[in-house]
C-alpha cells in the first residue's frame, strides 16, 4: 500500500473535517485504490483514541458512524462558546420521544394510551423537523394513524450507536 | 384502604389551624400548595401518581376511596380557579369513580376470580411510571451541544458562510429550450418587422423587476415575438446578471427560477 501520508492521519484528518459521522464505509471510500479494509480502519481508530487518552477530545461511534468529539467533561467550559444556551426540552416532549423509541412504531394514540394526555401537536411536529422522528408508515386501523419511529439522528444526538444501547426499562413489579 | 380515614374529605384546608388527627402528616397536600405546581403535571396519570407517592402506597394497592376524593378535590379547585382543565382530566375523574362504585357495590353475581376493578388503572399507572422514568433517563443520557461537541462542527462554524444556492448553467439551458419549444408553436404567425434591442430589452426587465421584485424566469418572455424575441429576451437577461443588476435565484433542483433585484 502507498499513500503519501500516513493512513491513520488521513483518517483522522477526514474525521477532524467531516461536519457528520462517516462510517466504515465512508472512511473507505475516501481512497481510490488500495482501500483498506474496515477492520484495518477500525483498529486505527482504536489505536488513534488510544493516543487521545491525553487530549480532551476522542473518536466515539454512533448510529451513523464516527465522528470526533469532546469528551464528557468539558461543558461547563466549552458549552459558554455557544451563544444560545442548550435546549432544555420539557417532560411532555421527553415523554413523547420516549415513548416512540422505546415502543416504535407507535401512533399517536398509542402515545396518548400510555401517558393520558392528548398528544400535543406541536411537539410531533419538532421532532420530525430535528429529524429525530419520522413517520414510517400508516397502521391499517380506521383512520389509517401515521407510524411514528426514531431515526438515526435520534441516536446521533444521544451518542448512542443503536436502539439497544438505550437504558433498559426498570420493570416495576407486576401484580 | 382501611388505614385511611375516608371521612376526612371535608376537612379541606390545614392552614387555618385545624388539627387533623389519624393522618400521616405527608398524607394531605393543600390545594393551595398545587397551585404552585399544578402545571407540571402531564396529566391525570402523573398527577394520580403523585397523590399516591405522597401518600408512600405501592402503587399496586391504591386506596381507592381516599385518591378518589383527593384527586375529585383538586380537579374541583383547579376549575375553580378557572384553569382550563383538559378533558382528560375528566375522564379520568369519572374512571375513578367507577372503580370506587365497583368496589363499594360488590358484584351481587360474583364469581370466582373476579377482576379486582383496580387492575386497568394500576397496569396503565405502572405503564405510564415506567416511560416517565425512563423519559427521566433519557434526559441524563450525555447529549450533543450540552455534554459533548463535536469537533469538526467548530471547525465548520469558522468557514460557514451563507452563499446563494448556485445554477447549474444546464437547468438554465433546459428552462430555455422549454421557452423556445413554446416560442415556436407561435413563431409562424409572427413576423418582426425591426430588430429588437437587447439593450432596451434589458430595461425593460430591469424596470419590471424593481416595480414588481421578484419575477418568474418564464413569465419574462413573450411568445408572439418568436424566437427572436426570446433570444433578445435570453441575452438581456443574462446581460442584466454579467452585470449584476439582477439576480438568478432557484430554491431547489427542477424548481422554478426566479428574477429578483440585486441584493447587496
Amino acid at each position: 500500500m502507498s499513500y503519501s501520508k500516513p493512513l491513520n492521519l488521513i483518517i483522522e484528518g477526514a474525521l477532524l473535517a467531516s461536519d457528520n459521522p462517516l462510517s466504515l464505509q465512508d472512511i473507505a471510500n475516501l481512497f481510490d485504490k488500495d482501500k483498506p479494509s474496515k477492520n484495518e480502519i477500525q483498529k486505527i481508530i482504536d489505536t488513534l483514541n488510544d493516543n487521545y487518552k491525553n487530549h480532551s477530545f476522542e473518536i466515539v461511534h454512533v448510529a451513523s458512524g464516527f465522528r470526533m468529539q469532546v469528551k464528557k467533561g468539558y461543558d461547563d467550559w466549552v458549552s459558554k462558546l455557544n451563544k444560545q444556551s442548550s435546549t432544555r426540552y420539557s417532560k411532555a416532549f421527553l415523554e413523547t420521544l420516549v415513548i416512540i423509541a422505546y415502543k416504535q412504531p407507535v401512533t399517536r394514540g398509542d402515545i396518548e394510551e400510555i401517558r393520558g394526555v392528548s398528544v400535543n401537536p406541536q411537539i410531533i411536529r419538532n421532532l420530525i423537523e430535528f429529524e429525530w422522528v419520522k413517520v414510517v408508515g400508516h397502521k391499517e386501523t380506521p383512520g389509517k394513524p401515521e407510524l411514528l419511529a426514531t431515526t438515526k439522528k435520534f441516536l446521533d444526538y444521544f451518542n448512542l450507536k443503536s436502539l439497544s444501547d438505550l437504558p433498559p426499562p426498570t420493570e416495576l413489579e407486576v401484580l | 384502604m382501611n388505614t385511611f380515614n375516608t371521612n376526612n374529605s371535608d376537612t379541606s384546608i390545614v392552614f387555618n389551624g385545624k388539627e387533623i388527627t389519624d393522618i400521616p402528616e405527608d398524607l394531605f397536600i393543600p390545594p393551595e400548595a398545587l397551585r404552585v405546581i399544578i402545571k407540571q403535571f402531564e396529566g391525570p396519570l402523573d398527577l394520580l401518581l403523585y397523590l399516591i407517592k405522597k401518600q408512600n402506597i405501592d402503587v399496586v394497592d391504591i386506596p381507592i376511596l381516599p385518591i378518589t376524593n383527593q384527586y375529585v378535590k383538586y380537579i374541583n379547585m383547579m376549575q375553580e380557579m378557572q384553569f382550563e382543565l383538559a378533558s382528560d382530566y375528566l375522564v379520568m375523574a369519572s374512571t375513578l369513580a367507577e372503580i370506587k362504585s365497583r368496589m363499594l357495590v360488590p358484584n351481587e353475581t360474583e364469581e370466582e376470580d373476579e377482576e379486582d376493578p383496580r387492575a386497568n388503572l394500576i397496569k396503565r399507572l405502572m405503564e405510564y411510571q415506567k416511560y416517565k422514568n425512563l423519559s427521566e433517563q433519557l434526559d441524563e443520557i450525555p447529549r450533543l451541544n450540552r455534554d459533548t461537541f463535536i469537533v469538526s462542527k467548530i471547525f465548520a462554524n469558522i468557514e460557514k458562510k451563507d452563499t446563494m444556492p448556485t445554477i447549474d448553467l444546464e437547468e438554465l439551458e433546459i428552462a430555455f429550450q422549454e421557452v423556445l419549444k413554446r416560442a415556436e408553436i407561435f413563431a409562424s404567425h409572427e413576423i418582426q418587422p425591426e430588430a429588437l434591442s437587447v439593450r432596451e430589452r434589458m430595461s425593460l426587465i430591469l424596470d419590471i423587476i424593481n416595480k414588481n421584485g421578484t419575477i418568474k424566469f418564464i413569465d419574462c418572455f413573450t411568445y408572439k415575438e418568436g424566437r427572436m424575441g426570446v433570444i433578445v429576451t435570453f441575452l438581456a437577461i443574462l446581460e442584466l446578471v454579467k452585470e449584476s443588476l439582477i439576480d438568478i435565484v432557484q430554491n431547489q433542483d427542477y424548481s422554478m427560477i426566479y428574477l429578483q433585484p440585486v441584493t447587496s
